[in-house]
């Protein structure tokens, strides 16, 4: 309905009423897009090569800045638990601490927030490209599925590589603790380790777990859908991918104390 | 074999076609030529089912392409070849990949048939020994010949040409041209093409339609739209834009 043909105290109801609808829209639409792509997952033929190449290109690519942030993540934590724990007497537990902090949450999420910066945006910006210059038309007019080949495969390589990559940031993260705490501080390495073996269950292993399955579905699926769906030329590649990785980051943090609040 | 009746879009306010009226025969080379933004694409993607139209319809073979979805369309679509405007060639494939992805992917064809007819194709297009190259490593008149053969490597009854020589020089427009019309002679598929290279494509065409705001205003054969009385088409053929403004 034309603004015009809307009387002037009932506009703002108008656009809000406009707003809401499209916002129902978008929402649809993106159900719709990750249903295509379970749909695709889940019926012959899954493209074997294509989902290796995703998981190269989102996990093993995505290794160097996962090392470096799980190790400076774990320093960091070391140094201050530490000097926090220390008040207290407790710097014994010092191993269980790090090691909680970074398989329930920090681990999860932080690796998650680095792959988005690094393999989320680039996947927007190589879907948005291809969407751009006519590649994702050119699948479509093969009578291809264009989700069968470019989304699925993304999406399941999420699925595999975000685990893997949160399970190396724990490990390397809990060295760096090591390193700040026991040979460092002083903290001794039996202590260090053997209380965290004491504190550490199976219930906080799974829930870093299932958070890190979550965040690289959620990652991936924003990530496509926005390449996916990108508006005309360079521009509207480049919005698409900073509206992809800051979508999935704040999703992320919002996905993260929601299973928080849910799990053990 | 194919028949537009009654075609209308439009983009918001915009409306870009008006009722499009146009039948393309089989085994002929349908040129659609018009101003450019004036709604050839367009028109070009509601053949390709890449668009629905607001009215009217869209019939291939006597199958009414508008109203299809999902596999019944791409039962039409496995009968088409497409040369996009920029090539539309897979970034991350070699150029022989290119080719011989329809051939794996459409055909399933066992992988001794895919490099034999994948030679072939890329020498009938002049690039025998440059199928190691990427499309980035390639020019704009090679791109265009490797889509060119990707397109037509699966022998498809229905091949489309978005602008196939726009951007490039008088001399590969001309080559472009001429490897269309061999293969078509060649092949016999029916063929669709938007372009503005005037007069060139008078020379491949079997008949030629102008699209003027909206609507076919007029179709025929080259000699008679070269011919024509109508002031928007002949303005358009002379370049002349004051005869496009009435």
């Amino acid at each position: 309905m034309a603004d015009a043909a809307v009387p002037p105290l009932l506009r703002p109801f108008e656009a809000t009423g406009r707003w809401t609808l499209a916002l129902l829209d978008a929402l649809g639409r993106f159900a719709v897009f990750f249903g295509e792509a379970l749909v695709a997952a889940v019926t012959p033929p899954l493209k074997v090569r294509a989902l290796v190449d995703r998981i190269h290109y989102i996990g093993y690519r995505s290794l160097l800045i996962i090392v470096l942030t799980g190790a400076f993540t774990g320093m960091v934590l070391g140094l201050q638990l530490y000097l926090t724990l220390s008040r207290f007497g407790s710097e014994a537990f010092l191993g269980p601490a790090v090691a909680l902090a970074l398989i329930r949450e920090l681990g999860p999420v932080l690796s998650a927030l680095m792959v988005t910066g690094r393999a989320g945006s680039a996947l927007t910006a190589e879907l948005g490209i291809m969407r751009i210059t006519e590649q994702i038309d050119a699948l479509t007019v093969m009578a291809l599925s264009p989700v069968r080949y470019l989304v699925t495969p993304s999406i399941l390589a999420g699925l595999i590589s975000f685990p893997l990559m949160a399970g190396i940031f724990d490990l390397v993260g809990i060295v760096g603790g090591y390193l700040v705490g026991v040979e460092l501080l002083g903290l001794s390495y039996g202590t260090y380790f053997g209380e965290m073996q004491t504190f550490v269950r199976f219930d906080d292993l799974m829930t870093g777990f299932w958070k890190s399955v979550c965040f690289g579905v959620l990652v991936t699926w924003v990530c496509t859908y926005k390449g996916f769906h990108v508006g005309h030329g360079a521009e509207g590649v480049a919005r698409a991918t900073t509206q992809a990785v800051v979508l999935s980051s704040v999703l992320v943090l919002v996905w993260d104390y929601f299973m928080g609040s849910v799990l053990p | 074999m194919i028949e537009v009746e009654g075609l209308w879009k439009a983009f918001g306010r915009q409306v870009v076609l008006r009722g499009v009226d146009l039948t393309v025969p089989a085994g002929s080379i349908t040129v659609i030529i018009g101003r450019s933004g004036g709604g050839k694409s367009v028109l070009l993607k509601h053949l390709l089912g890449l668009l629905r139209p607001d009215a009217g319809r869209v019939r291939v073979g006597g199958v009414e392409l508008t109203a299809l979805r999902g596999e019944a369309l791409d039962r039409v679509r496995r009968r088409y070849g497409v040369v996009f405007q920029g090539g539309a060639l897979f970034d991350s494939m070699t150029c022989w990949a290119n080719v011989a992805f329809p051939l794996r992917e459409k055909l399933r064809l066992p992988p001794a048939e895919v490099a034999a007819r994948v030679a072939q194709a890329l020498e009938q297009v002049g690039l025998g020994g440059m199928g190691h190259k990427y499309p980035a490593e390639i020019s704009g008149g090679m791109r265009k010949r490797v889509a060119i053969a990707r397109a037509l490597v699966t022998e498809p009854e229905i091949v489309f040409f978005d602008e196939p020589t726009t951007g490039l020089d008088p001399i590969l427009v001309n080559t472009i041209h001429g490897l269309i019309l061999s293969l078509h002679r060649r092949l016999g598929f029916t063929a669709v093409m938007v372009s503005h290279e005037i007069p060139e494509i008078f020379e491949i065409a079997d008949r030629v339609a102008m699209l003027h705001d909206g609507r076919i205003v007029e179709v025929g054969p080259p000699a008679a739209i070269q011919a024509s009385t109508n002031p928007v088409v002949r303005g358009f053929i002379r370049g002349e834009p004051e005869a496009l403004a009435t």
